[in-house]
């Protein structure tokens, strides 16, 4: 039994160390070309921070970055929201017409130009005034439909007894969903909302046809994909380099905070 | 009561995708029965050219390569994304979170980049090739880039964390107990994952699947960079109908035939996922 | 843990941050918005435009013509006041209602252009539209790894054996299709379908020896030696020419077509007079030789390009280029009704294995 869980841990770290280097080769080969001294990506030519120093003027890269963090922050919350809400409320049903779970998966399936497309067409004809708000509006649409389908994931193998349970003993519907259903599907919602800020931060052509025009709604992968034209310079090798110190440290302080709440 | 309740919790998100997506893209795909104008508005005569053309052979050869690539990258995925789920899901609680938010992080920077380091690994004189050299390879650089290879690869490194994300979801509570009772009762490792474990995190592993699939299939940066241009996707094609040729009720139909298609994949799927998880007793949580 | 109330706070938090982000957007907003291509003009244009003339302009990025063509189309241009696009999408824009004509007695800069930048095909008279760079398509290509100078389109349609799989063509599909329509003797906005059928043909075998279609990093490809010959605009092979002196461009015999960069006034423009205020601004002769000088590109503008600095020329010949000699090639032009045949041509290519 012991050498059995033995070899199953080392199988699983084996796994995960495998895995995570196959993650991470491209992306130490993105923070290397980061000090690279010439500005060709795909050749190397010497080592120079001089990418980071001019990134901390180039305003248009930064304020783009900015705008990324608030439309994505936005939208996921938004979208984490609306997709729990929307998967508890899909699964509790005894029967799901094929219409219901049409609407649910068309945001995944429909073409992002068509929806980029079909919502700018819309946004003009109602004469609204666009910017970074659109693009909220727009990448909740695919992001709810992601989050949706992670929670249900998890709900099709939940024991709906319990609930049941909770509200025999008097409790509301509110609290018996803060307090029994929230907490086993958690990790769901998590995994969820990680998906739906990953993929609103990457995000390039449903951006570029819903933002106003102008620095103001300018995002960063619309910022990046217009500088294909003559190509990326390393600031921008320098920019994810920094994203990824920054969230790593930003993680560390969190589990330290954590850490530090449970011992006392 | 269970339908009320349930119509209420659903309001909010449907009626946002009502009014966000039903209502615009359905007055894009209406555009369908029309005709391009001559310099690329809308004709609006009537007509079903635009279904007929459809049914080339031409795209409907573009649509089965598109989903034979996607459908390869989605296996790859799954399988990776699976394996490192569990593995994740196996460890001590507390560590779970931290390896999630490393296995997203990379895609925190920037698909393009991402994209070009991706270059200037699978580079003739590349790093790969360099890393061969270094062990005594002499041969000509074997061409990695430009290759179907080299698009499934890039597809599949930057959709694995999706699949991670969706597979840990229901590995995430697995009761610990059933795997002990199942083997306490003689059934080996194996056969606790293929009767136990695997069918209770099936769901999981076919949305991540789905996901894969879904976003593969119309991705059009990867083909045009790791793949050279060199293979049309059916993402390519749609952008092109809607930005290059300025045909968008060409456009329109061309996605009308692929959402429908997609759709009866994905509603197989959901009722399999469904029956799939009705047959297994509920799970007993400990919450 | 989180709880409930804690989520919904703070989801109202980001809500009014967005909302005073996006109210804050509107109340700073630019007078002008004006739609270029990266690093297409000079980083300070805007600040000396307000210098000049009162006048604020914010300049948003656009990576390729068919996504900001796509922008206006579905918008109808609003929000938009000038935008760069390349002479068939201009003609497009002007055949769909969505260009302004040029008022000329409002730009008086007009004057700077050589008179044959007022007689092109696609608008004669630039009714709709204002010239702003041009130039030509053909080869660059590293004359230290070729054995011979390319002469001919088929050296890089029919590559000889040593240089197979060296070598790239654009992805755009014009001038993915203007390659094969030059190397067989038609014209650029060639219609015929029997002759495109040809075109396609020569095209398909042709991509058997290609390394790949790329439109972006080719002429570091150039600079690595991967590719030793790409089909390229004459601006971007001056880039590979900077980084490696062996780096050449030529002009195959058939010849090139002649791409117009222009600039567009948006009918849907609500500030019509400084926006041709801008082109005026831009057509001046520091200006516009700005564009020359630092993006290598040749412009319409006899007068910038007169003061151009002698070495500018050396350096890279195909800025020399007498206009004579430039004016004789074909101008793209918007092929209409088969825009479509075009699309499906370069789908069938593209996915020919």
């Amino acid at each position: 039994m012991a050498d059995r869980s033995r070899a199953a841990r080392q199988a699983g770290t084996t796994v995960l160390v495998l895995v995570f280097a196959f993650l991470y080769v491209p992306i130490a080969v993105l923070v290397a070309l980061s000090f690279n001294e010439g500005g060709l990506p795909t050749v190397w030519s010497g080592f120079s921070v001089k990418w980071y120093v001019s990134l901390a003027s180039n305003r248009d890269i930064l304020s783009a970055a900015l705008n990324t963090l608030i439309v994505a922050v936005a939208s996921t919350v938004i979208s984490t929201l609306l997709g729990t809400l929307l998967a508890i409320g899909v699964e509790i049903r005894r029967r799901r017409g094929g219409a219901l779970e049409a609407l649910v998966f068309a945001p995944m399936i429909i073409p992002d130009i068509v929806l980029a497309v079909a919502l700018l067409s819309f946004f003009s004809m109602l004469d609204l005034t666009m910017g970074l708000h659109t693009i909220v509006l727009a990448h909740v649409v695919f992001n709810l439909a992601f989050v949706c389908a992670v929670v249900r994931a998890r709900l099709k193998s939940f024991d709906w007894s319990i609930t049941e349970a909770s509200a025999d003993l008097g409790a509301s519907a509110f609290t018996t969903f803060r307090r029994v259903t929230l907490p086993v599907i958690l990790p769901a919602v998590v995994a969820g909302a990680l998906l739906a800020l990953t993929l609103s931060v990457d995000e390039f052509i449903i951006a570029f046809f819903t933002a106003g025009a102008g620095r103001s709604s300018t995002t960063l992968p619309m910022q990046i994909y217009s500088m294909i034209r003559f190509g990326i310079t390393p600031e921008i090798n320098a920019l994810a380099t920094i994203v990824m110190a920054v969230s790593v440290i930003a993680l560390a302080i969190s589990q330290r905070l954590n850490r530090g709440m449970v011992g006392r | 009561m269970n339908t009320s309740r349930s119509t209420f919790l659903m309001a909010p998100a449907l009626a946002w995708l009502i009014g966000l997506m039903v209502v615009p893209c359905g007055l894009v795909l209406a555009l369908a029965f029309f005709q391009r104008g001559t310099y690329g508005g809308v004709d609006y005569t009537f007509t079903l050219e635009n279904f007929a053309r459809v049914f080339d052979p031409l795209y409907a050869g573009i649509f089965l390569n598109s989903a034979r690539i996607a459908g390869i990258a989605a296996l790859i995925a799954v399988v990776i994304g699976y394996s490192a789920a569990y593995a994740i899901a196996s460890c001590r609680r507390s560590l779970q979170p931290v390896l999630l938010f490393f296995a997203v992080l990379p895609f925190w920077s920037n698909y393009l980049i991402r994209t070009y380091a991706w270059i200037v690994l699978l580079n003739r004189e590349g790093l790969v090739t360099q890393f061969m050299r270094w062990f005594g390879y002499t041969g000509e650089p074997p061409s990695m880039l430009y290759t179907e290879g080299a698009v499934i690869a890039g597809l599949v490194y930057n959709y694995l964390p999706f699949v991670i994300l969706t597979c840990y979801a229901p590995l995430s509570r697995m009761n610990p107990e059933l795997a002990e009772a199942s083997r306490d009762l003689g059934g080996s490792a194996f056969t606790t994952f293929r009767r136990i474990i695997l069918p209770l995190t099936l769901p999981g592993i076919a949305a991540g699947a789905v996901f894969v699939f879904v976003l593969s299939i119309g991705n059009f940066v990867t083909p045009a960079l790791l793949g050279g241009g060199r293979f049309q996707m059916i993402g390519n094609l749609v952008y092109d109908q809607f930005l290059t040729a300025n045909d968008w009720p060409f456009g329109a139909a061309l996605s009308m035939a692929l959402i429908a298609i997609m759709m009866l994949l994905l509603l197989v799927q959901a009722y399999a996922s469904d029956r799939a998880s009705t047959r297994t007793a509920p799970v007993r949580e400990d919450g | 843990m989180k709880t409930n109330n804690n989520r919904t706070t703070t989801a109202r938090k980001i809500l009014l941050g967005v909302s005073l982000a996006a109210l804050a957007s509107t109340a700073n907003a630019a007078e002008l918005v004006i739609s270029n291509w990266d690093g297409y003009m000079a980083p300070d244009a805007m600040d000396a435009f307000k210098a000049a003339t009162g006048n604020t302009g914010e300049v948003v990025k656009h990576a390729t013509n068919e996504e900001i063509m796509g922008k206006l189309v579905a918008s109808g241009g609003k929000g938009y006041d000038v935008v760069f696009v390349s002479s068939p999408f201009a003609e497009v824009l002007n055949k769909l209602g969505l260009a302004e004509t040029i008022d000329a007695s409002k730009v008086p800069n007009l004057a700077n252009l050589y008179p044959e930048a007022a007689a092109l095909a696609y608008d004669p008279g630039n009714t709709f539209s204002v010239p702003y760079t041009w130039g030509t398509t053909g080869l660059c290509f590293r004359s230290d790894l070729v054995k011979a100078e390319p002469a001919s389109w088929n050296d890089l349609l029919k590559p000889a054996d040593d240089i197979k799989g060296k070598t790239t063509m654009l992805a755009t599909d014009r001038w993915l299709l203007a390659a094969g329509q030059l190397a067989d003797g038609f014209s650029v906005n060639e219609v015929d379908p029997a002759k495109m059928e040809q075109v396609k043909n020569t095209l398909i075998e042709a991509k058997k020896t290609l390394l790949a279609y790329d439109d972006t990093t080719f002429y570091s490809k150039l600079v690595s030696g991967e590719a030793v010959m790409v089909q390229a605009w004459d601006g971007w092979c001056n880039y590979g020419i900077t980084d490696n002196k062996d780096i050449k461009y030529v002009i195959p015999k058939e010849g090139s077509d002649l791409w117009v960069d222009t600039m567009v006034v948006m009918k849907a423009s609500e500030n019509k007079d400084a926006a041709l205020q801008f082109i005026n601004f831009m057509l001046d002769t520091k200006n516009h030789a700005w564009a020359a000088e630092n993006i290598l590109y040749k412009v319409p503008n006899k007068a910038a390009m007169d003061s151009l600095p002698a070495e500018l020329s050396t350096t890279y010949p195909n800025m020399a280029m007498p206009v004579a000699e430039l004016t004789k090639f074909e101008v793209l032009r918007d092929v209409g009704d088969s825009q479509k045949e075009y699309s499906r041509i370069v789908s069938e290519i593209k996915a020919a294995q």
